[in-house]
């Protein structure tokens, strides 16, 4: 039997033995059992080592507020670290170890912090390591000189380096009412909620549905509650419109009542049934949702409170009637309010002796004092807990007389024996979700809580409804007489007036003595995980860190995993004390998401690696079946070079441009975007819309354009073909395809709806081959019907229909590569049989597929400008557009294009640059005036593209050079220190090759 | 936070993408006024309550909407076409339900 498990009670299955291990020894607990429970059963009271000064800490709890007993859960590689003991239910083959000890949980070397507690206190890392004004660690280095020293001796569990292999899943759920809680209140709500035919979810974060009625040991409608609670709770399970989601934190609470919700589905399992996910992640948008979070007790700060064996008086009668385990067996309770005297009965009839109620308020209620003698416990009131004794164990504590009134101690201390001491300051609702949804909360002096605000006085995107302990209602009566009215209400039904479930309770004022801390020597700590005390506070407040989120950062009071759930109060109230101002003046902080630690993976759920889409050419398969390296270009993927065996890449790309350059080449286009604008003004939108004209564009021919943004600076570039009258197919840059999509939508949608004009999307609908050289015009010749494609029947620039193996294709004669040069574009679905027929075509000529390093190599010879130069900084006049300009109209950027800065001397200008060293040069290279390899500064513009160029047999680039244009014929030279590449160059026109365009008219 | 599209109906905001404030009002065109061009393509209201906003639902039916935002509270008091003219997609709307 184990040493502190009581021989009958409990909800624990006791014929089911778990065994598990904590620090390597072996345990046995019960079914229902959680890691905190079974240990307490074993008589284990040491649990961790607290973050700063490494103190002995035990349980401080049995719920999800846990500060202290924080331990790692190993599963096969993976150590998921800082889990609540509390929280942790015990499976066959558990394996928990503690944290922040070193060497052992029991003999740690850095518990000597605590003798130099002084050296520690708020504040300690800012005012130590700020360091010297001079020298090698001056200022903050000297920080990061120590703090790797600092970080293994402060913090909490180390995390894992193994991938997380477990699955998690994402889950979108819609509902009317969404119950968060279930206790009473919740239950009650879901109930009526459910009843009005609402769809309900109720959420629960622990196992079991029933919160406080599973361990008040209060009597529902004449049954014990933690059997009412069953019975409920199986009732919704035969609703079809409830959802019941236990083990569910709901964590988030945003915008249009959406709330985040985590459900650990398998965490209690030895192991995942088929196809369980490790952690479910719920997004849960509901109509209305019924808080009903009950409340958190309070800890009281008095020295020595944090020993192992003092624990909260509510989860040491948890422990007793829940898991059928005594945390001591000489108790000793310490309050300042009513509730812990049903606690201390609650142990007594589990078999503990009660050796002592000290409580701070100097008169007790007849009640309270029939409560004690029942539980055949001496009352000390008026007195308070000055010190506890003892080392990894509470062995005794030490009483004095204490005036509430002014805080004074008088007498002698009196020591009583006690191996457990229950602390109760009072309670706090759980507002942590109203308060993330906006709600700010108010001080209600009576209950010494902040609780949530009326309704009246909520934002309008605020849909909730509180009830039970959540609204400060303590009771279990007034909790499932509010539970009932809220999930009426929430569910927009009316109340026929029912008989309430009647509640046998202990008696009991809600209202708590306004003491929060007993001032005497030694350690009180208000924040335990931290190892913030109350001295820490008023030394926070001496140094200026008066306004409350000040306190936070300067003490990181509230900021350890379970973001101050027990310290916030008690925290607030010695600083304002300290102020001497009421504690609504000093005000809270607050909440945020999450309201408790979410797994990272949940979040991930199946969205991990890669997640963008592939965009896929028709022609895709076929460049892969035919050698080409394929290259991701945004969504896109493009072919690289078509390498034959051994090239390098840049022997690829030389070979496909040389080949096209001196026969011809194709190339797959059918990224660029394509945009249908049609209409009787469509032509009047792209005067608009270009720096050029498009009205005068005759049927059947095509022309380059140019656009600019609103503030006057390049957008994008691209053909535009009128196919009719009101119809133009409009290609854009791919990069900028969606981005001009929106442009034109948002110009006539916003700006001139007047205007009839439709645009379409039709980037997909079309595959595009380029088509260039020498050779391009006979190859077309061989394999096109139905329309001539000489210089008369297709002029630069003109569009003709005809046939392809038997597919009708649109073809414009139109250049990038500088060549005489086609487009041919086809019905994506016979995109392949299109370009397959003119690779055909083209075998007698010397055709070569070529990929987008010739692309580019061809472009930088010819100077034409790509997102590279179009960078969102460049004017048209940068990059020597301005002819296109047109003066004769006004159109998107001409107000703002001609402001002084944009027209001012010293701008960055498109330039080509040759290197003279006959070496590469580097995309993103700085060019400078004069070298200087040691300091290297005063750049004067930077390489937007370069290549090696068949053409000239020379290295070159594409650059953006200040004053570009009047340094033609000069040198300068390439600093790139990164690359440790320095070398000369000359400044030339950004028109290498063929700058007439001799080639390309023909 | 949820806006309700005239077209499509309720839809989550991440269906629509944010284009900006819909205070700003455009020159006409051939406008050479380079204070009233400034004042558009570069100044912002930035009020604590009601905001006149432009949302797109590119996510949807890709309607520029003129969506009315408390930046406070994010309730969202009025949605409309952007354009102002949409009675057609209404009664496109309705004749499809009968």
């Amino acid at each position: 039997m184990s040493p502190r498990r009581t021989d009958s009670g409990g909800r624990i299955d006791r014929l089911r033995t778990i065994r598990f291990t904590f620090d390597g020894a072996p345990y046995t607990g019960h079914a229902g059992d959680t890691l905190a429970s079974a240990l307490l059963a074993n008589g284990v009271t040491l649990f961790g080592r607290s973050f700063k000064y490494h103190r002995p800490r035990g349980v401080l709890t049995s719920g999800v507020e846990e500060p202290n007993a924080l331990v790692t859960v190993l599963r096969d590689e993976v150590r998921e670290p800082n889990i609540a003991a509390t929280m942790v239910e015990i499976y066959d083959g558990l394996t928990a170890v503690s944290q922040n000890r070193f060497p052992s949980l029991a003999w740690d070397v850095s518990a000597a912090n605590q003798l130099g507690g002084r050296l520690l206190s708020a504040g300690f890392y800012y005012k130590t390591f700020m360091g010297p004004a001079i020298g090698p660690l001056k200022s903050t280095r000297f920080w990061m000189f120590c703090e790797h020293f600092i970080r293994r001796a402060a913090g909490l569990g180390r995390a894992g380096t193994a991938a997380d292999t477990a699955r998690y899943e994402r889950m979108n759920a819609f509902c009317d009412v969404l119950v968060v809680g279930s206790g009473p209140a919740g239950l009650m709500a879901a109930r009526a909620a459910a009843d009005q035919g609402a769809r309900v979810i109720l959420s629960e974060l622990e196992p079991r549905f029933g919160g406080s009625a599973n361990w008040s040991g209060e009597t529902i409608d004449g049954m014990p509650g933690a059997d009412w609670a069953a019975r409920a709770a199986g009732a919704l399970e035969g609703y079809d419109n409830v959802r019941l989601l236990p083990r569910t934190t709901v964590w988030g609470y945003y915008d249009g009542n959406v709330l985040a919700a985590l459900e650990r589905v398998t965490d209690h399992k030895e192991r995942p049934g088929k196809g369980e996910p490790r952690h479910r992640y719920w997004i849960i948008r509901a109509k209305s949702v019924v808080l009903a979070t009950g409340s958190f007790e309070r800890p009281l700060v008095f020295p020595g409170n944090d020993r192992p064996g003092v624990m909260l008086a509510h989860a040491a009668e948890r422990y007793a009637n829940e898991y059928g385990v005594l945390p001591g067996h000489r108790i000793a309770l310490f309050t300042n309010h009513d509730s812990a005297y049903r606690s201390a009965l609650a142990l007594k009839k589990a078999g503990a002796a009660i050796v002592a109620i000290v409580d701070v308020r100097p008169e007790l209620s007849s009640e309270m004092r029939e409560l004690a003698d029942e539980a055949e416990a001496k009352t000390f009131a008026g007195h308070a807990v000055v010190a506890t004794e003892g080392g990894k164990a509470l062995s005794g504590i030490k009483v004095q007389r204490f005036d509430m009134a002014n805080g004074a101690l008088a007498g002698d201390a009196r020591s009583i024996q006690a191996d457990c001491l229950l602390m109760s300051g009072g309670w706090s609702p759980t507002i942590h979700l109203a308060s993330q949804a906006g709600a700010k909360a108010e001080w209600n002096a009576a209950r010494q809580a902040f609780l949530p605000p009326k309704p009246t006085q909520m934002w309008p995107t605020q849909q909730w409804i509180g009830a039970g302990a959540f609204t400060g209602s303590f009771s279990t009566a007034e909790a499932i007489a509010e539970g009932r009215a809220a999930g009426l209400s929430a569910a927009g039904g009316t109340g026929t007036p029912a008989a309430l479930p009647v509640v046998e309770a202990a008696p009991g004022d809600p209202d708590p003595a306004p003491v929060f801390e007993i001032r005497a020597d030694g350690k009180s700590f208000v924040d335990f995980q931290h190892d913030v005390t109350a001295e820490d506070v008023r030394l926070a407040r001496r140094e200026g860190f008066i306004s409350v989120e000040h306190l936070k950062r300067y003490t990181t009071l509230g900021m350890a995993t379970d973001q101050g759930k027990s310290s916030n109060i008690p925290g607030l109230a010695i600083m304002a004390e300290a102020l001497g101002k009421p504690i609504p003046e000093v005000g809270t902080t607050r909440f945020r998401p999450p309201f408790s630690a979410v797994s990272i993976g949940s979040l991930a759920a199946e969205r991990f690696g890669d997640l963008r889409p592939e965009r896929l050419t028709p022609m895709h398969d076929w460049h892969v079946a035919n050698g080409a390296t394929m290259y991701s270009a945004g969504l896109w993927y493009r072919p690289m070079i078509y390498g034959l065996s051994g090239e390098t890449i840049e022997q690829a790309y030389v070979r496909e441009a040389r080949a096209t350059r001196e026969s011809a080449g194709i190339v797959d286009v059918s990224t660029l975007g394509k945009i249908a604008v049609q209409g009787p003004d469509a032509a009047e939108f792209l005067d608009r819309v270009y720096t050029n004209m498009f009205s005068t564009l005759a049927v059947g021919k095509a022309r380059y354009g140019l656009m600019l943004r609103e503030d006057g600076l390049a957008f994008d570039d691209g053909t535009t073909w009128r196919l009719a009258e009101q119809d133009f197919l409009m290609t854009t840059t791919t990069a900028n395809a969606g981005k001009v999509m929106q442009h034109l939508e948002y110009f006539l949608d916003v700006i001139w709806p007047e205007l009839k004009v439709h645009v379409t999307s039709v980037t997909d609908e079309w595959a595009g081959a380029a088509i260039g050289g020498p050779k391009a015009r006979a190859i077309l010749a061989a394999c096109v019907t139905g329309t001539a494609v000489d210089n008369a029947a297709l002029p630069f620039m003109g569009i003709v229909h005809g046939k392809i193996s038997g597919v009708p294709v649109m073809i414009c004669r139109l250049s990038f590569s500088g060549e005489m040069a086609f487009e041919v574009y086809s019905g994506a679905g016979y995109g392949t049989h299109v370009w397959e027929a003119l690779i055909e075509a083209g075998k007698p000529f010397g055709l070569v597929t070529y990929g987008l390093e010739a692309l580019g190599t061809m472009r930088i010879e010819k100077g034409h400008v790509t997102g590279a130069e179009i960078d969102g900084r460049t004017t048209a006049r940068d990059l020597h557009l301005d002819w296109m300009l047109s003066k004769k109209k006004p159109f998107i950027g001409s107000a703002m294009m001609d402001r002084e800065g944009l027209i001012a001397p010293g701008r960055l200008e498109l330039v080509g640059l040759i290197s003279l060293d006959n070496q590469p040069l580097n995309g993103g290279a700085h060019i400078v005036e004069a070298l200087d390899e040691a300091n290297p500064h005063d750049s004067i513009g930077h390489i937007t593209a370069c290549c090696y160029s068949p053409a000239l047999g020379k290295y070159i680039a594409l650059a953006l050079v200040k004053d570009g244009k009047a340094r033609r014929g000069t040198r300068a030279h390439i600093s790139d220190p990164l690359r440790n590449r320095f070398g000369p160059v000359e400044i030339v026109s950004n028109h290498f090759f063929d700058p007439d365009g001799s080639r390309m008219h023909g | 936070m949820l806006i309700t599209c005239p077209y499509c109906g309720p839809r989550d905001v991440i269906e629509f993408t944010y284009q900006g404030d819909g205070n700003r009002e455009r020159p006409q065109s051939a406008s050479q006024d380079l204070d009233a061009w400034n004042a558009y393509v570069y100044d912002r209201l930035n009020p604590a309550g009601d905001h006149n906003e432009i949302w797109q639902h590119s996510g949807g039916c890709r309607a520029h909407l003129r969506v009315v935002r408390n930046t406070l509270t994010h309730e969202i008091s009025s949605v409309a076409f952007a354009r102002g003219d949409h009675k057609s997609v209404a009664r496109h709307k309705t004749e499809g339900k009968s």
